[in-house]
């Protein structure tokens, strides 16, 4: 218990120190990107003297330094206003919570039937050798398969042939949400498996010939308990760890999926929100990614030594 | 990635749609983009237009023959029918008062009347320095607003010109809603408006439809305006799915969760006719003829391109004919010029440049380029006749016209050195700041009889003390082009207008400050049950005549 609260100790302000580099990093590199808010306008009406853009210059703030623009937006947010989203004239918390809980509901689905079935994989090749070579073979092909290829496959297959389930996009407001996840869900967690399985099978067999497996197993312990009981708490460490950095990962590499189907999502938000140089959308977006990676990361190291008290002692 | 989507999706030739029919009350339209706002006055984007065309009717708008026609109004203002009259302004300039009569059963969707008072704070609001509205031309000539009923309105304008009858972009805003929120906070009036508040508010629609519903980022549901005065339209309910990725759009389509896909923001050309082949007669494709010109800018302060005869042999070397044949299956038109064949303003006596390699190689050995080693030309200072030829990078399109170009022009000596990057880079920077070395291949979007100001008139040149305004992006000038562009605006009779417009495309034709490659088509795919839908081809966009729209 200590050991955790020492974590958490140590951990809160690290988190708060990246947070606040980050977002000075983000700022500057969108910043400096070519092109702004009043190009765009100039594009879209070419009747605008020069007078005029002088003026929208000074009405989205671009006739100010970047860092006097930065400090503004870094005062607001500590007063806990984030203003507004220039691509959606909208609060950013309005646009990024429902794009943050479709990826999360994305994400979470897939990386826990990703860990479900690769542990489960794992522990087949670990506990019969003669499986082995069939989970490394789908494992292979899990990694090798583009995510990209894999959900057009599964469009043709589901959507377009078959008709079982919509090809892409999101629900209508009061519709079940379940059918629009099935397919993304399927083409990340078939990719993420492998990862699983490989950690998994490498990491259960270890455990299956330690001495201490020999000796249960010498007493009479049943293959099902030596594993869930004695090899699998022992195996969990390393694979908590690649689920902490699997989930906070995914939170922004969900783009291409979320492309494919057409899903609203942090991946396409982020990006979006850069290339439409929306400096609030951008930095809050990519500030709440990187936190959802961080707090993954804690949670792991929490539960591994919760799981394994000796982690906290070294 | 999406050319091998697109590859997977082709086989699919032999599938069929397994989806159960949408209900013919409703209607599922696919759209590749989303718009920024949803406010009709601020910004003009094609997602929004096309969305709002359902939902909120301007006064006037083009027509699909390219006329100006009334769509809230009961008569077009005239010089004939007194409803426009030739003034001077306060300062002594020649002006002209127009006055609409507006439709008397026009009104929001809470039933109010859409009244002179909603024109009057719109008006307002668009030339409030500190809000910032555009188009910030039309607040800046429309110098007074009054209105002798409920039902009419006239604004007075500091310029007379020859399109005076329309209204454009601008439109009523209601302003018992708005104002309170203007007056309240006019620079951020632009984020607090209840167009973005709250979108879904009955009240703030006049159109056939409301917008009922919003996921940002994903789609909008429109439903019937009860308060609609003019024809039923067919359906119930509309519900417009932004879909990104071609692909994805595509797929949608195929397996039957978007009934049609909106050609004025949909598939790419070249996708949909690759499509119509694919699936036979499951849907009906339609090409339409657009206001979009894709063309080729050339930096006339480049010594190379600096020669006209540089310029006019290669267009010469550009075998578009073919180009067009090939990838776009003929659908598009082969440009003479900015003005397209359909539009009142056409010269068809304009100089063409048929694919001719014999005369382009002659106008090169002309301007003293003559072959050289490895077969490039060069100068009599020995330089090579080359350039960098950029364009936006990701634009499969056009990297492909852009590669089959490079190799026609190799073939007559020329070395086009592609060098493309992304749109923000490409537009932002290199074009609008005229940093691209030699050619910029990109499209203009313009409307019917659109004077091209910005584009060719000397005082348009993009400099960095003019704040990078104008798109006159060649650098070219010309003193008669400028004096027929200032001429064409003013010239109230169409008749006369026309050896205007035929001196302009034929003095710039000839000097070809930008290569004409086609004015592209919109590709529209619609379910078999569908009629009525009329594309336009300019920016007054289908979804302004709904409610002509019907089940088979």
């Amino acid at each position: 218990m200590a050991g955790a609260l020492n974590l958490l100790l140590w951990r809160m302000p690290q988190m708060a120190i990246t947070l606040v580099l980050l977002s000075l990093a983000a700022w500057f590199s969108i910043g400096l990107m070519p092109g702004d808010p009043v190009s765009l306008a100039m594009i879209s009406d070419p009747r605008l003297t020069p007078a005029d853009i002088e003026r929208l210059r000074a009405l989205h703030g671009l006739d100010q330094s970047l860092i006097a623009r930065y400090l503004a937006w870094a005062g607001g947010v500590l007063r806990g206003e984030f203003g507004y989203s220039r691509l959606f004239a909208q609060p950013v918390w309005r646009v990024l919570w429902p794009a943050l809980l479709s990826t999360l509901a994305l994400v979470g689905t897939a990386v826990l039937l990703a860990a479900g079935l690769g542990i489960a994989l794992g522990a087949l090749a670990a506990l019969r050798p003669r499986a082995a070579p069939v989970v490394d073979g789908l494992a292979l092909l899990a990694q090798a398969v583009p995510s990209f290829w894999l959900g057009i496959l599964l469009i043709i297959l589901f959507a377009v042939r078959l008709g079982w389930l919509p090809a892409g996009g999101a629900p209508d407001a009061g519709h079940s949400a379940l059918p629009f996840l099935v397919l993304p869900v399927a083409t990340i967690a078939f990719g993420q498996m492998a990862g699983y399985a490989r950690h998994a099978a490498a990491a259960l067999s270890a455990e299956l010939s330690r001495p201490h497996i020999t000796s249960a197993r010498a007493r009479g312990a049943g293959e099902r308990r030596l594993l869930w009981h004695h090899a699998l708490p022992n195996a969990a460490v390393p694979l908590l760890t690649l689920l902490a950095l699997d989930a906070g990962a995914l939170v922004s590499g969900a783009l291409v999926t979320e492309t494919v189907f057409a899903r609203p999502g942090m991946g396409k938000l982020l990006y979006d929100a850069v290339m439409g140089n929306d400096y609030n959308l951008a930095l809050l977006a990519l500030l709440l990614v990187a936190l959802v990676t961080m707090l993954a990361t804690l949670l792991a190291d929490l539960a591994q030594r919760w799981i394994d008290p000796r982690i906290g002692e070294r | 990635m999406r050319h091998l989507l697109a590859v997977l999706l082709a086989l699919l030739l032999f599938t069929l749609p397994a989806a159960a029919q949408a209900p013919r009350d409703s209607l599922v339209i696919g759209l590749s983009q989303y718009p920024s706002n949803f406010h009709p006055n601020i910004e003009n984007m094609a997602a929004k237009a096309y969305i709002l065309g359902f939902a909120l009717h301007p006064v006037t708008a083009y027509d699909a023959e390219w006329k100006q026609s009334c769509i809230a109004c009961t008569r077009l203002p005239s010089l004939e029918n007194g409803d426009a009259v030739l003034e001077t302004t306060p300062d002594g300039k020649p002006g002209i008062r127009v006055t609409w009569q507006l439709r008397p059963d026009w009104k929001w969707g809470d039933g109010t009347p859409v009244t002179p008072e909603d024109f009057r704070f719109a008006w307002e609001a668009g030339r409030a320095f500190e809000t910032g509205l555009g188009p910030a031309e039309f607040y800046r000539s429309a110098y007074r607003f009054e209105s002798a009923g409920p039902h009419s309105i006239t604004l007075h304008f500091d310029k007379v010109t020859f399109d005076y009858a329309g209204l454009g972009q601008f439109q009523p805003l209601p302003a018992r809603i708005e104002r309170p929120i203007w007056e309240a906070d006019r620079a951020n009036y632009r984020t607090r408006s209840a167009y973005e508040t709250d979108t879904t508010n009955a009240a703030l629609y006049n159109g056939p439809y409301r917008i009922a519903a919003v996921q940002p980022g994903a789609g909008v549901t429109l439903e019937r305006n009860p308060h609609w005065g003019g024809p039923a339209p067919a359906f119930n309910r509309i519900q417009l799915r932004t879909v990104e990725n071609n692909a994805a759009l595509e797929a949608q389509l195929l397996a039957g969760q978007i009934d049609m896909v909106a050609g004025e923001l949909g598939l790419p050309l070249e996708q949909a006719t690759a499509l119509q082949r694919r699936t036979g007669g499951r849907f009906r494709f339609h090409y339409n003829p657009g206001l979009t010109y894709e063309h080729i800018d050339l930096n006339l302060e480049n010594p190379v391109l600096a020669d006209r005869r540089v310029r006019q042999a290669l267009l010469h070397a550009a075998d578009r004919a073919q180009i067009v044949a090939r990838l776009f299956g003929g659908q598009q038109e082969v440009a003479h010029g900015g003005v397209h064949p359909r539009d009142a303003g056409f010269d068809p006596g304009i100089p063409q440049y048929p694919f001719d390699p014999a005369r382009a190689r002659a106008l090169l050995d002309e301007a003293g380029w003559t072959s050289g080693a490895g077969g490039l030309r060069r100068n009599a200072a020995g330089e090579t006749l080359s350039f960098d030829f950029m364009t936006t990078a990701g634009n499969r399109t056009r990297e492909q016209v852009q590669q089959i170009l490079a190799g026609m022009w190799k073939t007559i000596g020329v070395d086009a050195r592609i060098r493309n990057e992304p749109p923000r880079v490409f537009f932002a920077e290199t074009v609008s700041k005229r940093r691209y070395g030699g050619a910029a291949m990109f499209a203009w979007v313009s409307s019917p009889e659109n004077v091209p100001r910005t584009i060719l008139h000397s005082d348009e040149i993009a400099t960095a003390a003019r704040n990078w305004s104008g798109q006159n992006y060649t650098g070219y000038k010309d003193a008669e082009v400028d004096r027929l562009i200032e001429a064409l605006p003013l010239e109230l009779d169409a008749n006369k207008r026309r050896p205007l417009w035929a001196g302009l495309q034929r003095r710039v034709a000839t000097d070809l400050p930008s290569l004409p490659l086609w004015h592209r088509s919109d590709a529209h795919v619609w379910p078999q049950w569908l009629d009525g839908v009329t594309p336009t081809g300019h920016q007054n966009y289908s979804s302004l005549w709904v409610t002509q729209w019907r089940v088979r």
